[in-house]
């Protein structure tokens, strides 16, 4: 059983929280031992937040150290740069190409970094990037740019797919549901192209 | 067996229904908020609230205890300074059914103000201290804490901290043991602290404290997993994980699930064993310094922090010499991104006209403690829950009714019930003339929405009293009471100026709806019509997030608003309109 870490990074009130259930409950439903940490409270409010999940025979500390993330899930371009450094040199990047101005760069105080990919690319040679947005839009809502990511990252993971929707349907309320399974899809398609 | 994935709260919650708890109230706080929040959603069989604040928390927790009941109360670190008054005494009369005190420190303060090491708190109230490090021991260590409770006749304390709280891991599922209600007896000697029985009860705590120190050198709590006995380590709760994780698994390990009271001889057995000795503990040297005074030599704090949270990282680099090689980001290019006021959020509107009229702003602990960062920046003091009120009328005492006409005082709605009543209660009593600002958005924001006195409705949804804030303000004395909505620009302007200029106490209620509870009712989002649009960037004057400032024109970011329209009050050219939504 191999250790997997994954790290999700992102923005308070995207979604990252319910995605990395997710993916806590199907490594948990193929009986590794998972940890999951998670950030609440007052970051959840428009700050950078992350979550981590850790899965193998057996995890002990719930935090991923840097160098040691195997995938970095990025919901926002500049998220992803920051936490570049908690990547293993063998690592794989997922962006999702938004770009979310922090209140430093509203008020002209910073200047949001040009160019991000292709910095992300200069120290990481497996990237994926993905205009989740506009794919979440196509699937009806914006609020399922979370599973879209999903999608991409079940398509690097060796569970099978039932496993995932699975775990979408246990976590995700009825009336949402049709909306994100169409968006799983559309991240796992693209993930596998 | 069943195995369900769950934060560290939630298996505390899974561990007092298994308990057989029937009583537990809590006030919110991060991070201990989902354990009562989960115990209301999930276990018909206890009794769950909200109570006001942590103090009376604990007071209904002992209540039910002494009833006969096993009862808990949860809450985050600083709420226990605020309950700290009855933890004392509580220590003192001992309980009848079990009684659980779960406090959830904060290492890094991701959401707090400080960050204290509760688990003083044990020792200084003679109180047994358990550390669970996973969420399985949550769930263990609470049905262990109810046997101790009532084995011993004392209240228990469970130590969480963030990343205990809220990590998740698999745990086992078990059957609810249903617990016998135990006889109420009077017994003034046992329950009624005054000097005469206090004394002799206090006596009692003392030989309560060395059974428990024997209970803990057999207790399975405490575990040892010998490895190579060059290196030993003393650890427990998230800090072992963390340990165990840097060391690996050939060392030596003590891992504490009791840390109060210490099992002496067992760590002196274990000391004996070892070559060199490390303690490995996050914030204070709570454990090292107990076992340096029993004469051992240890290493901890010496090489380890004792501010933030600890990870394995630092452990490697501090204790072991080990330095990770990984290429950093570069800082300087990548901007911080602090939390901010959501789009369409009521304080923002209150805000920007403190900032405007260049008041002292007095502030408080709940999601408007965001307006003291850029680009709001309009307060300039935050202590702690409901001081805001005490601390202006003390700035009035000090420099005088000229100051107190530039000052205001700003606090939640929620905050205001927890401890701001008194403050206010205070001024009227000792004749202050603070302005004291309520801002009322109908529920507990910052810990994620729960129910509070002044919302109507309890921790399960269902209609009761609401706490009417005009009669209440009416009751003290208060005799200018305003209700405004804040996003009524002009008028919250007019009545601050009318009320600081005014020389008695005025309670201003700013009452509109959080943006994220259905009832803000915000539908849509704002465009701005470029031609009609000149540029002279006022709508940014209200810091929103949602809106971009590109240097020739101001971009709003539909994806983030929320269509509240707040920019558009500020547009003296009518350039913001609304698209999508009720109003199309």
């Amino acid at each position: 059983m191999n250790e997997i870490n994954i790290m999700i990074v992102g923005v308070g009130g995207q979604g990252t929280l319910l995605a990395s259930r997710i993916i806590g409950n199907v490594a948990v439903n193929s009986s590794y031992d998972v940890k999951l940490s998670e950030i609440h409270g007052m970051a959840q409010r428009g700050g950078s937040v992350i979550s981590s999940i850790r899965m193998g025979e057996k995890v002990y500390s719930p935090l991923i150290e840097k160098g040691a993330a195997d995938i970095i899930l990025a919901f926002e371009e500049l998220e992803a740069l920051r936490w570049l450094d908690y990547l293993a040199p063998d690592g794989r990047v997922i962006v999702n190409r938004q770009q979310i101005l922090p209140a430093s760069v509203l008020t002209g105080q910073a200047v949001y970094p040009e160019e991000i990919i292709d910095k992300i690319r200069e120290r990481v040679g497996n990237i994926i990037t993905i205009d989740a947005l506009t794919v979440a839009r196509k699937c009806g809502t914006t609020r399922v740019v979370n599973t879209v990511l999903i999608g991409i990252l079940a398509s690097l993971l060796d569970f099978p797919i039932e496993m995932w929707r699975t775990s979408l349907k246990r976590l995700i309320p009825e009336r949402y549901l049709g909306a994100n399974l169409k968006a799983f899809e559309e991240g796992y398609n693209y993930g596998l192209n | 067996m069943l195995k369900e994935l769950m934060l560290g709260n939630e298996a505390i919650a899974r561990g007092a229904y298994e308990a057989g708890v029937t009583v537990v109230s809590s006030y919110p706080g991060t991070p201990s908020t989902e354990i009562t929040e989960c115990i209301a959603k999930r276990y018909a069989e206890i009794y769950s609230e909200w109570a006001s604040n942590e103090k009376v928390a604990l007071e209904v927790a002992i209540g039910a205890a002494m009833a006969g009941a096993r009862s808990m109360t949860a809450m985050k670190h600083v709420g226990l300074n605020v309950a700290a008054d009855p933890l004392f005494t509580v220590s003192y009369t001992g309980i009848n059914g079990g009684l659980l005190i779960v406090v959830a420190d904060d290492p890094g303060m991701h959401s707090s103000q400080n960050e204290q090491d509760s688990r003083h708190y044990a020792r200084a109230a003679k109180l047994p201290l358990l550390e669970p490090a996973d969420s399985q021991e949550c769930k263990d260590f609470v049905k262990k804490a109810y046997e101790i409770s009532e084995e011993f006749d004392t209240p228990v304390m469970i130590r969480l901290s963030t990343r205990i709280s809220h990590s998740l891991s698999p745990v086992e599922l078990e059957e609810r043991t249903d617990y016998e209600l135990k006889d109420y007896q009077k017994d003034i000697g046992k329950n009624v602290m005054m000097p005469a029985m206090a004394r002799k009860r206090h006596l009692i705590i003392e030989e309560r404290m060395e059974d428990l120190k024997g209970f803990a050198e057999k207790s399975s709590l405490n575990q040892i997993f010998w490895g190579d006995k060059k290196i030993g380590v003393i650890s427990s709760g998230i800090a072992y994980q963390y340990a165990r994780e840097a060391f690996g698994g050939d060392v030596s390990y003590l891992k504490l699930g009791m840390v109060y009271p210490l099992p002496e001889k067992l760590i002196r057995d274990f000391a004996a064993e070892v070559d060199v000795l490390y303690v490995v503990e996050e914030l204070e040297p709570f454990l090292e310094e107990q076992i340096k005074a029993l004469g051992i030599e240890v290493t901890g704090k010496e090489f380890l922090p004792v501010t933030g949270e600890l990870n394995s990282g630092i452990i490697q680099e501090r204790l072991l010499g080990k330095e990770k090689d990984t290429e950093a980001v570069d800082r300087e290019e990548v901007p911080g991104r602090p939390p901010v006021l959501c789009p369409g959020c009521p304080h923002r509107a209150t805000f920007h006209i403190l900032k405007k009229l260049k008041l002292n702003v007095v502030g408080d602990i709940g999601c408007y403690t965001l307006g003291a960062l850029p680009p709001v920046s309009a307060m300039d003091i935050c202590v702690c829950m409901g001081a805001s009120i005490g601390i202006a009328h003390g700035m009035e005492k000090a420099r005088g009714r000229d100051f107190a006409g530039k000052t205001v005082a700003v606090i939640g709605d929620s905050t205001f019930i927890h401890s701001g009543i008194t403050g206010l209660i205070d001024i009227v009593y000792n004749k202050g003339t603070s302005t004291v600002i309520i801002l009322d958005n109908s529920i507990t924001g910052m810990t994620g929405h729960q129910e509070n006195p002044t919302t109507g409705y309890t921790i399960k949804g269902e209609p009761t009293k609401q706490v009417n804030l005009v009669k209440l303000g009416e009751a003290i004395g208060i005799e200018r009471i305003k209700i405004v909505d804040p996003f009524n620009l002009r008028e919250l302007e007019e009545i601050i100026k009318e009320e600081l200029a005014v020389d008695e106490p005025s309670l201003i209620i700013a009452q509109r709806p959080c943006a994220l509870l259905k009832k803000a009712n915000y539908t849509g989002y704002a465009i701005i019509d470029k031609d009609v649009c000149r540029n002279c960037k006022l709508c940014m004057s209200i810091a929103c997030p949602a809106m971009v400032d590109k240097g020739d024109y101001i971009e709003i970011d539909d994806s983030l608003c929320n269509g509240c329209m707040l920019c558009a009050e500020k547009c003296p050219f009518d350039a913001i309109m609304k698209v999508g939504g009720n109003d199309e």
